[in-house]
This record gives C-alpha cells, structure tokens and sequence, in this order.
C-alpha cells in the first residue's frame, strides 16, 4: 500500500506512515479541522530503493565510512542523496502519488493546490524534527512533478551528515531505516505557530500557551522570529497573560513568484499583535479539543487564516475543508487550523508539581491562609 | 505618578455649608487631636459598597453597631490569628474603615491555637448551627416586629386603669425605644456570627485556587462556588411566579393598568383574581422585606413600603411573558456550569492537591449559603421592620410638632432620641408644651443642609497609607482591596485609560449606558441598556433579565452585587472605582465580564 489518506487512516496504518502521518490521520478521523491531505507510505520508500538497486548503492556509499571524519561524511552523504535523487520513485509508486495528488485538487477545487512535503519519520529510528532541521519540509509545492520530485527529496533527507551520524551513534542499519511523507494541502494563514496545553514554564496543566507570529508557523518552529506569547485559561478560555514582541520577519507567500519567501516586517507591523482576542481564545480552544482527544498534554502548530482561502491568492472558497473549519467560518469566528499534534513530552513525563504538603485539615488550611497576608501595597 | 500615599485625613477641610458637620455623629467617631499618631498610621478606605452616600445621623449610630459586632468576632470570639476589627470614622460625612492587624506577630502562635479551637467548632457544625442561627434571627425580628409605638392620647385606655398596668406612655416609648435600638444591635451581632469565618474559608480556598493554578482568573474561583439556592432571591423568585400565575390566569393587562392600587382593585373584581390576591399576599411576608439599596440607610426604598417598585418589576415579567421572553433565571446553566468548570479544574490535579482541592471548594459551597442569605434576614427583612418602626415612632413625633417630615427623626443620633422622648412625653405628662417644637425642627434643618454640603464633597477613595499587607479577611473577600484598586485609587480618575475592575460575570455586550445614583432610577431602566452604579443591590435583580449588563464603582469578587449578576448570567465589571465619574448616560459602552474592562465607544 503506497497511499493512505488522512481521512481514511486507521491506527493499524500507523508503523507504514511515522508519527507525523499517524497524528494527521487521527485528528482527521476524530473531526479536528485538519487540511486535507495523504500520506506516502515507508512501503513506497522501500519500493522505490528497490528500483535501479538503489538500495545497494547508497549501502556502498557509505561502506567503511567514518563518521567522525566530517569531510568524508558529507562527500559519503551528498553521494547517497545523489543516488536516491537520480533513481526516484518506483514507477507504481510514481503514479500513485500522482494520482493521489490529482484527487487532493479535484477535492480541494483548487487546480495545482498548493501543499506541504513533510516526511513523517519513525521516531525510533530517525533524529527528532529539530535535530532533522527543516531540509525535510518543502513549503507550497504546486503541481505532480513538483510534487513527486519533493518527495524524493525528502527520501534523499535521510542521508543528511546528521541523520547518518545518528544512526551510527544509535546503533541503527541503514537498512532499517524508512521513511514516509506527509502531502498536505497548504493554507496561507494571517498568523500562525505553536501552542502547549500547559505551561511550559512551570507545567500549569490549566493552561494553554500560545506562541505565535504573522504568517506561516514556521518562523516560531524554528526559532527565527521571537512570538507573541499568549497564556489562557483552559477551563473557561480567559487570556490571563499577552506579551507581545517585535516579529521582525514573516514567511509568506510571494504571489509573484509563488512561492513561500522570508520577508522583513517594518517596525509598526512588527510590533503589532497578530492575534485579535478572539482568535487567541479560538486556538486555545483547538489545542483543548485535541488534547481531550487525545487525552494527555499536547503540542501543537496551529495557523489562523482571514478567509477560506484556495490556492489562487484571494478567492474565498469553502470547497476543500474540513466541516469544522466550514463551521468556524459559518459562524462568524475565527478559522484556526490544526497542523500538528504531538504528546507533550518534558512535564508530562514528569510527576506533576504539587503545591499541598499532605493533606491539611481544613482548619490547617485556613489558618495557613489566614497568616499569608496579601500584599496590597503597589510597587514603586 | 509618584504618589504612593494618601492624603492625611488632618490635611482635609471642611467643605463649605458643612461647618458644624462634626455635631451629627459621635465624638468617638471622628478623626482627633488626641488620637492624631494613631489616626495618621492607619489606612482609611471608603466604603462605597454598603455606604455610597453621606451618613444620616442615626443611620451612622447604627453602622458602628454593624462594625462593632464584625471586629468582635475577629478578635474576641474566634480570636482570628493576624487580624482585628475594622476602625471606623466619619469625616466630612462620609465614612471610612481601616483594617486592623494584630500588633505583635509574636501574639499570633497563641491565636492560632484560640483560633482552631473556636473556629474549629464551627467549621465542623456548620449546617446544624446555620439552621440554629435561622431561628434565632426569625426570633429576633419578630421582637421588632412586635415592637409598637402609639400616639400620645388625651387620655390612656380604660383598660390600661382596670388592668392595674402601672405604667404609661411616659414608659412605653422610651422603652420600646430602647427595645428597637437593643434589638437592633442583637441583629447586627447575629450578622456577625458566621460571616467572619464564613470569608476566611472563601479566602483559604481563592488562595489555594491561585496557588495550584497561577494566575487562574478570578471568576473560574467565582463560578465553582455558584448556583446553589439562596433566600435572597427569593423576593425575585416571587415576582415571576406572580407575573406567570397572572398571564395563565388572563390577568396580565389588568395588572399593568394604572396605579398599584387600582391595578389591584381591578384583579379583585376579575375572575381568578381572588386566587391570584390570594398568591400576592403570601408573597409579601416576609419577600417584600426587601430594600431597593443596601438597607443602611433610611432612604433606602423597602418593596412592602413602596409597591409601585415590586409592582413595575413584575410587569416587566408579565410584559415579557407576553412577548414570549424566557423570564426564568438560568440557573440551570450556571449549575451546569460551575460543574463542568470544577470537573475540569479538579481532572488536571491528582494526589494531595486534588484532595485539598475538593475539600475547600466544599467547604467554600457550604458557608455560601449563609454568606448569601444573612444578608436578606438582616439588612432586608431585619431592618426593614427597624425603618418601619423608627417611623411609627416618628410620627408620633410628627403629630406632637416636634417635626414635620416623617425621616427628620433620622437627623437626631441614636442617643438624641430618649432625651426628646423625654420632652415629648413629659410634656404630654404635665400638660404642657414641650421645648422641643421649638428645638428640632432647625437643627434638623441645619443638619440637612450640612449633609447636603458633605454630599456635594468629592470624598477621596482612601486616606494615609496603604500598609504593606492586609491580613483581614473582608478587606480582602469583600472589599476587594488589592494592589491594583490602590494603584488605581493613587492614580486618580486622568491615569486610567480604559475602566478596568474585576471581571465579575462572564460575557462581553454592547448598549446604551445608563448611570444611576439612587436606587429609585432603578425604574428608568430602558431593556438593553448597561447599569452604571456605584453598587448594585440584589434587589435590583428583577431588571436584570432586561438589561445588557452592569458596572460598579466598587464591589470584589464575592460581594453581592457580582454574585447576583453571576446568578443571573449577566455580565459585570465591578470595582472599577471610576465608573459613574466617567461615564455619562447616554454614552455607548462595551462591557467586557470576561476581562474586567470597560470601553467608553462614543460620547
């Protein structure tokens, strides 16, 4: 099986589509507003290693190679992403992608729809995605060539310098090594990035912090753009904390050249929140959905979008949307996507911080209270 | 702004046409000489919850009974560990508190075990002593109820002479007066009885909300401690089972028609009208012992004295009904709610802290029925019958000459009145005039003027300085007094962008802004409109269902005014301090009960 779409999958797909894959297709099937899309299977990966040997090759490659000697190692890693590069998908492969690619347009109304090429790794088995770096993510590919020929380049992002060195460290064959990707279709929000469903500085599971910035999300991911930071309530959605900081650069689309550019911002924009109120609640309110869904603390990308917008710059559509999104506009409010979902892993795997010693009476506890006098004199 | 203190109540003057002011209230309740070290080191905040006007002098007698009983159950009943009463003064007419602390923190071990002790007792019999403490109150407003002051008569009823009572009026006024004032202050020290403790353990479980989820808004805290049935609305209640008994009965545009006695005349007459008088008279004892203020003050309007009040709240419920609008309050909703919001809170917590957790809110939900209801039994009903029989006492003033207007007799302090009892029945005894016809009626004059010349003061919002800590539970629960309303109070009216106060009721709306000053525009409220106060009154309820929502100069998260409009489901930003400064009716605001602000849209 060389395809899975998100809206089909079921959790026995999960080792054939990696974790990213595997989340898409749950939040799709549990009525998340998730952005339609498909996911290439690690079946089509080794299929298409199987095609002109390639497989073979890229083991000769990286014969005998010593990974401490840096040069060696990036000349050993550019020569098996060359080799994958010119082979390129199976041929069964190729037209399964193209067709799936096909059904993704005639579903969304939008010709040549733009999409996002992520690969969808096996966590086991590959570095995690910061480690990875964002070679493995091509942003608003248009078109089936474009289409097949990045997701080759995603294959090929398994023998980046790092990713062979990993594995060597971990004891991993490259042999065991596969990789599925993630083609989805691509919204251009108003402002978009990441949320916790705690607070990361403390590990408050009442809340839901927001990291946020104009544009497409992936200048918050990587770090490039100091966000706006919003803390929410989770119970009752109040915005108890906004910070907001000077968003020096955006990742948009140029419409000219059509494709996802890095565009200073001048100061007054800069400055400017990019989340009004009600957005900022409805994103909370998203990452709470997927949370419960999910049922352990989350992390989420999220991306809040003006209009159902289709790949053609401005025309509003409603066509290639989940019914919760459609939902989201009907109504008036704010249309937030969710693009990823992940467990939060740093607090949750911790025991959860407490603030009782034992269990007080309730006289203990109020006379605790009543010797904490509170501080009613303002701060010079 | 640089200023992190207030001005000291000696650096104040008098405001002109208020000289003498000092006359209408006790010497033990004014700023002095002989106290100045004292009065200068304590920090004086307004009460403009329960007190948003200036104090009539026997209205002020009664007030130091209030504040008496609060400090003694703090410090000499249940021996609270940091804190004491809460000081008192007038100056200028208004009055002001200051919160007390302990003196020595080494004193505070030896409290803390006082504390367990007799606090303790009461934590642990909370329900069985709540329903002994009804009884008593009940007890106590029948003695004032039982109360009667009769005219003076040429001569005493026959059977005053065959019944050997070997006494007169000379006796029976002064002493029913005694009676009334005695009684009155068993009222306020039965008010006092669970209260104190009732806002300690709303302040252990606010703390510990706040401690286990940092900066979880206030009105999460608020809105798990709602929806559980509390007398006090029950005088609402009344009304919309009166407005819906009528519409089903066909008696609705009657009611609606003309004055509360021709309205009434008419039901008489009508079929099934006798079912619904019927209906009307049980709702009125006790329901209608219900003030349209805070009921300290004699002005306050009292529903049993002023029909017309009850009477336009309920044909805003039949005119509703007509429409076909929902009069109901949505108290399913705030129930499920305050369950929905408490399970989630207590789903992110485990071990301990959940345990802690449930405990408190608990706790919290069971003295929040006392906390609510005391409130109707002693400032409704309880005082009601006090301003009731104050004015049968005074109109037997009245018809001697002592005075023309049946409230002069609130001119006179407590302590003022036995001795023109005195005047009066002596006079009466010998037959002859009494002085004080002669005496009264200018110095009530005069005092009348001095309080209007008070009123007209802008009373600043605070006096001395702000202590580093505040230790007493009102102060904090009630009062609202926080950093942030003292910042705001330092800052003046200019510093304030926006209004901002507690976000009180959830929800965010739009309207015309109407801003009331006495409780008697309650009446012009037009639907839709916003409520702009210095506080509202629980009894204002009945107009909530029509109006969009409320602002209050003052008033703290559990204080009633934001209880009832969380009970009600309309939003409310209370405790911005400048409210009625700063807008004007008319204007277009936003009132915004999810974040505590308010935006004036256009003038």
């Amino acid at each position: 099986m060389d395809i899975v779409w998100f809206d089909a999958y079921k959790p026995e797909h999960a080792p054939r589509v990696g974790g990213k894959c595997s989340s898409l297709g749950a939040m799709t099937a549990a009525g998340l507003p998730v952005p339609p899309g498909f996911a290439i299977t690690t079946d089509a990966y080794t299929l298409s290693m199987e095609r002109n040997d390639v497989g073979r090759k890229v083991h000769a490659d990286l014969a005998g190679l010593d990974v401490n000697d840096l040069a060696a190692l990036s000349a050993a890693a550019a020569a098996a992403r060359r080799d994958i590069g010119d082979s390129g998908p199976a041929a069964t492969v190729e037209a399964a992608v193209r067709a799936a690619y096909a059904e993704l347009c005639a579903r969304t109304g939008v010709a040549d729809v733009p999409v996002a090429v992520r690969s969808s790794a096996n966590a086991e088995d590959q570095p995690d995605a910061s480690f990875a770096g964002q070679q493995d993510t091509y942003l608003w590919i248009r078109g089936a060539d474009a289409v097949v020929n990045h997701v080759v380049r995603c294959w090929a992002s398994l023998y980046t310098d790092r990713a062979i060195a990993y594995r060597h460290e971990q004891g991993y064959d490259h042999t065991d090594v596969a990789m599925s990707v993630a083609i989805q279709q691509m919204v251009m929000p108003k402002a978009a990035g990441v949320a916790f469903t705690l607070d990361p500085t403390n590990g408050d599971r009442s809340k839901v912090v927001i990291d946020a910035a104009f544009g497409l999300g992936e200048t918050v991911v990587s770090g490039e753009v100091t966000p706006d930071n919003f803390v929410v309530d989770k119970v009752v959605f109040e915005i108890v904390k906004r910070t907001v900081s000077a968003k020096e650069v955006e990742c948009v689309l140029d419409p000219i050249e059509d494709r996802v550019v890095h565009r200073a911002l001048p100061l007054e924009r800069s400055t400017e929140v990019c989340l009004s109120d009600a957005e900022i609640k409805a994103v909370a309110r998203l990452a709470r959905q997927a949370e419960k869904h999910f049922g352990r603390p989350q992390d989420i990308e999220w991306a809040v979008v003006d209009t159902l917008i289709d790949g053609d710059r401005g025309r509003s559509t409603s066509a290639g949307v989940t019914s919760t999104s459609t939902k989201g506009a009907a109504a008036g409010g704010p249309i937030v996507y969710l693009l990823q979902s992940r467990p939060e892993t740093v607090w949750s795997n911790k025991p959860r911080p407490s603030v009782s010693q034992g269990v007080g009476s309730a006289m203990d506890g109020i006379v605790s209270t009543l010797l904490k006098p509170v501080a009613v004199k303002p701060a010079d | 702004m640089g200023d992190t203190r207030f001005a000291s109540p000696f650096s104040i003057s008098t405001p002109p046409g208020a000289e003498g002011w000092e006359e209408l209230y006790g010497y033990h309740q004014l700023f002095s000489e002989s106290r100045r070290e004292y009065d200068e080191s304590m920090f004086w905040f307004r009460d403009a919850i329960h007190l948003p006007s200036v104090m009539p002098p026997f209205d002020m007698s009664l007030v130091e009974y209030a504040f008496a009983s609060l400090g003694s159950y703090n410090s000499r009943h249940y021996i609270v560990p940091p804190a004491m009463g809460i000081d008192i003064r007038v100056l200028n007419g208004w009055f002001y508190l200051a919160p007390v602390a302990v003196a020595n923190p080494a004193d505070i071990p030896a409290r803390v075990e006082h504390f367990m002790q007799r606090a303790g007792h009461y934590f642990a019999n909370w329900n069985a002593i709540e329903d002994e403490w009804i009884v008593k109150a009940k007890a106590v407003i029948a003695k004032l109820e039982a109360l009667e002051f009769h005219p003076l008569p040429d001569m005493v009823d026959i059977e005053v002479v065959t019944g050997h009572a070997g006494r007169s009026n000379v006796y029976d006024l002064q002493h029913s007066y005694h009676d009334l004032v005695d009684t009155s202050l068993e009222l306020w020290q039965l008010h006092f009885e669970m209260l104190n403790l009732g806002y300690a353990a709303y302040l252990d479980y606010f703390g510990f909300c706040k401690q286990v989820f940092p900066n979880i808004p206030d009105l999460s805290i608020a809105k798990m401690v709602a929806g559980i049935e509390v007398d006090l609305f029950r005088p609402d209640e009344e009304l919309r089972r009166l407005a819906r008994l009528a519409v089903s009965s066909g008696l609705g545009d009657t009611l609606c028609e003309g004055t509360v006695d021709q309205a009434l005349a008419a039901v008489k007459g009508a079929a099934g009208g006798e079912a619904w008088l019927a209906e009307y008279g049980k709702a009125q004892y006790p329901w209608f012992n219900y003030s349209n203020g805070t009921g300290f003050y004699h002005t306050d309007a009292v529903w049993a004295e002023r029909l017309d009040i009850p009477f336009s709240f309920m044909r805003g419920y039949i005119r509703q009904l007509q429409a076909g609008e929902e009069i109901d309050t949505p108290t399913e909703e705030v129930i499920a709610e305050r369950d929905r919001v408490a399970g989630e809170y207590l789903d992110l917590l485990d071990g301990d802290d959940k345990a802690n957790f449930e405990a408190k809110l608990g706790l919290s939900r069971t003295v929040f029925h006392y906390v609510e209801n005391h409130n109707f039994y002693v400032e409704h009903w309880g005082i009601s019958v006090m301003w009731r029989k104050m004015r049968e006492l005074s109109n037997v003033f009245v018809k001697e000459g002592f005075w023309g207007d049946v409230d002069d007799i609130f001119m006179l302090k407590r302590d003022e009145i036995p001795t023109a009892i005195s005047d009066m029945t002596f006079g009466w005894a010998a037959g002859v005039a009494p002085r004080g016809p002669s005496y009264w009626p200018a110095i009530v004059a005069k005092r009348r003027s001095i309080m209007a010349a008070c009123q007209a003061w802008d009373a600043p919002p605070a006096l001395g300085a702000p202590p580093e800590v505040v230790t007493e539970p009102f102060t904090i629960m009630l009062w609202g007094i926080t950093s942030d309303s003292i910042q705001k109070w330092l800052g003046g009216l200019s510093s304030t962008g926006g209004l901002s106060g507690f976000a009180a009721s959830p929800g965010i709306v739009e309207g015309v802004a109407r801003v009331l000053t006495n409780a008697d525009q309650v009446a012009e409220l037009q639907d839709g409109e916003i409520l702009v106060a210095p506080v509202t009154a629980p009894s204002w309820a009945p107009v909530f269902r029509r109006i969009a929502g409320t602002v209050t100069d003052s008033g703290g998260m559990m204080s009633h005014a934001a209880i009832v409009c969380r009970e009600y489901g309309l939003p409310a930003v209370t405790g911005t301090a400048f409210a009625t400064k700063s807008i004007k009716t008319g204007m277009r605001v936003r009132v915004d009960g999810d974040n505590g602000v308010v935006t004036i849209l256009e003038s």
